[in-house]
């Protein structure tokens, strides 16, 4: 395991917790952050490679596989593949019939593309955490890198960046759909005039408007939180496995445990990151009065 | 752990999954599900309506099949009575056949008999003229005596 005598366990569990971050260093130019404090340095524009690498790879083969699904698609009997894409379909269509209750041919394709890419990207979890950076250090230190100095997150929700991207994108489109089908006035309307009248203005904007604002970073922070915290139990149990035979056979059962109630999480991250989605654009539908 | 570019890079990416797949993955997968539905319904109907057929052909076969043994059955009484009829007629024509052979018989019978009769008068006239002429011993004149004799006959 990379516990290995020249990383502290500090040093091990910063590791795993550090991006492959691309960006411009006051210092060095562009370049990979060395360590988190380069990253730091870099600012806004630098770009979490690992992150983006894994997110498309893993949304490009669900858009690949329910793709070339949709291709062969056929009324009849379907064959395996159909079978399994038609319960996830089923399933996603049956969540947006029971929450959404308006017409927009969006929503579902949008919750589709949620649960699925979501479960995918929280599936990246339950690969043993060393495995896939590990081979990637040993893979750049062909190339003459410290692999104690390459960093590799392979799960995309475990990076803020990810899961607030598609909650500022939920949010966007729950701003839009409020206006479009409210207008402007509607809109702002809903914001200041409940729920304590018009005399009441400033105490309901401080209130709609926490409410509007907290959809969003409850979204993002909740799956974050989940995953981060799921990623750093498993980083945890990674650490026993350096502490001799018997930490190292408790470390294995409690590995395969936290491991089979982690399948229940990240569905269950998934499935709520789509339901609420739904909840808040059928929110955003509404008409209040 | 730094927001950065790549809070904008997921957006962007998130919305092209999305657009990707709202328009070639979804609509098609919809449609086929709705369209199977369909064709579900449609069969379940169908086979709603053919039970529905199966019970109706199974009555008209059975008024069918009792038509047809009525019918049989007139039949059988028809050809039944013709049979009768059929024998009756040839009893009556074999009873007037025999009547007429009776008559026929009974006609030859008497023309028989009268035939000898006539031909018994004939030869007794003769005989009687052969037996006068012996008793007379003298020729008499067949034309002159033919009346007398005829009537004489016809007396026999």
């Amino acid at each position: 395991m990379a516990s290995s005598e020249t990383l502290t366990s500090q040093e091990y569990i910063q590791h795993h917790l550090t991006n492959l971050t691309l960006g411009w260093h006051p210092e060095h130019g562009l370049s990979f952050a060395h360590t988190s404090s380069d990253a730091a340095a870099m600012g806004f524009w630098a770009i979490n490679v690992d992150t983006m690498f894994f997110s498309i790879l893993l949304g490009s083969l669900f858009l690949w596989f329910f793709k070339g699904v949709a291709e062969r698609v056929s009324a009849g009997v379907p064959g395996t593949a159909q079978n399994f894409v038609e319960w996830i379909v089923d399933f996603v269509e049956e969540n947006v019939r029971g929450s959404f209750s308006h017409k927009n041919a969006m929503v579902a394709p949008l919750a589709l593309t949620i649960f699925a890419w979501v479960f995918l990207m929280n599936l990246m979890d339950l690969v043993p955490v060393d495995l896939i950076p590990h081979l990637f250090g040993q893979l750049f230190a062909v190339f003459g890198a410290d692999p104690h100095h390459v960093y590799l997150k392979v799960v995309p929700t475990t990076d803020p960046n990810a899961t607030f991207g598609m909650a500022l994108t939920v949010f966007l489109l729950v701003l839009y759909y409020s206006i479009k089908m409210k207008g402007i006035g509607g809109f702002l309307g809903e914001l200041t005039l409940q729920p304590f009248g018009k005399w009441g203005m400033p105490a309901n904007l401080i209130l709609e408007g926490i409410s509007l604002i907290s959809k969003p970073i409850s979204l993002a922070l909740r799956l974050f939180g989940n995953m981060y915290a799921g990623e750093m139990i498993f980083i945890l149990i990674a650490l026993l496995y350096g502490g001799g035979m018997v930490l190292a056979g408790t470390a294995g059962v409690l590995q395969f445990v936290w491991a089979v109630f982690h399948i229940l999480i990240i569905t269950l991250q998934a499935f709520i990151f789509m339901v609420l989605t739904i909840v808040y654009l059928d929110m955003a539908h509404q008409e209040h009065h | 752990m730094n927001i950065n570019l790549t809070l904008f890079a997921q957006m962007i990416t998130f919305a092209v999954f999305v657009g990707f797949c709202m328009k070639y993955i979804w609509p098609p997968i919809v449609s086929a599900l709705a369209e199977r539905k369909a064709k579900i319904a449609e069969g379940l109907a169908a086979a709603e309506r053919g039970h529905q057929e199966k019970a109706l052909g199974e009555q008209r076969a059975l008024e069918l099949m009792k038509e047809a043994k009525t019918n049989a059955a007139e039949i059988v009484g028809q050809a039944q009575k013709r049979a009768t009829d059929i024998v009756e007629e040839a009893k009556s024509d074999a009873r007037s056949e025999g009547e007429r052979l009776l008559a026929a018989a009974q006609a030859e019978i008497e023309r028989e008999t009268n035939r000898a009769r006539e031909e018994l008068r004939e030869k007794v006239a003769l005989l009687a003229i052969a037996a006068a002429e012996k008793i007379l011993q003298k020729e008499i004149d067949v034309a002159v005596h033919r009346a007398i004799v005829d009537d004489f006959a016809k007396q026999l």
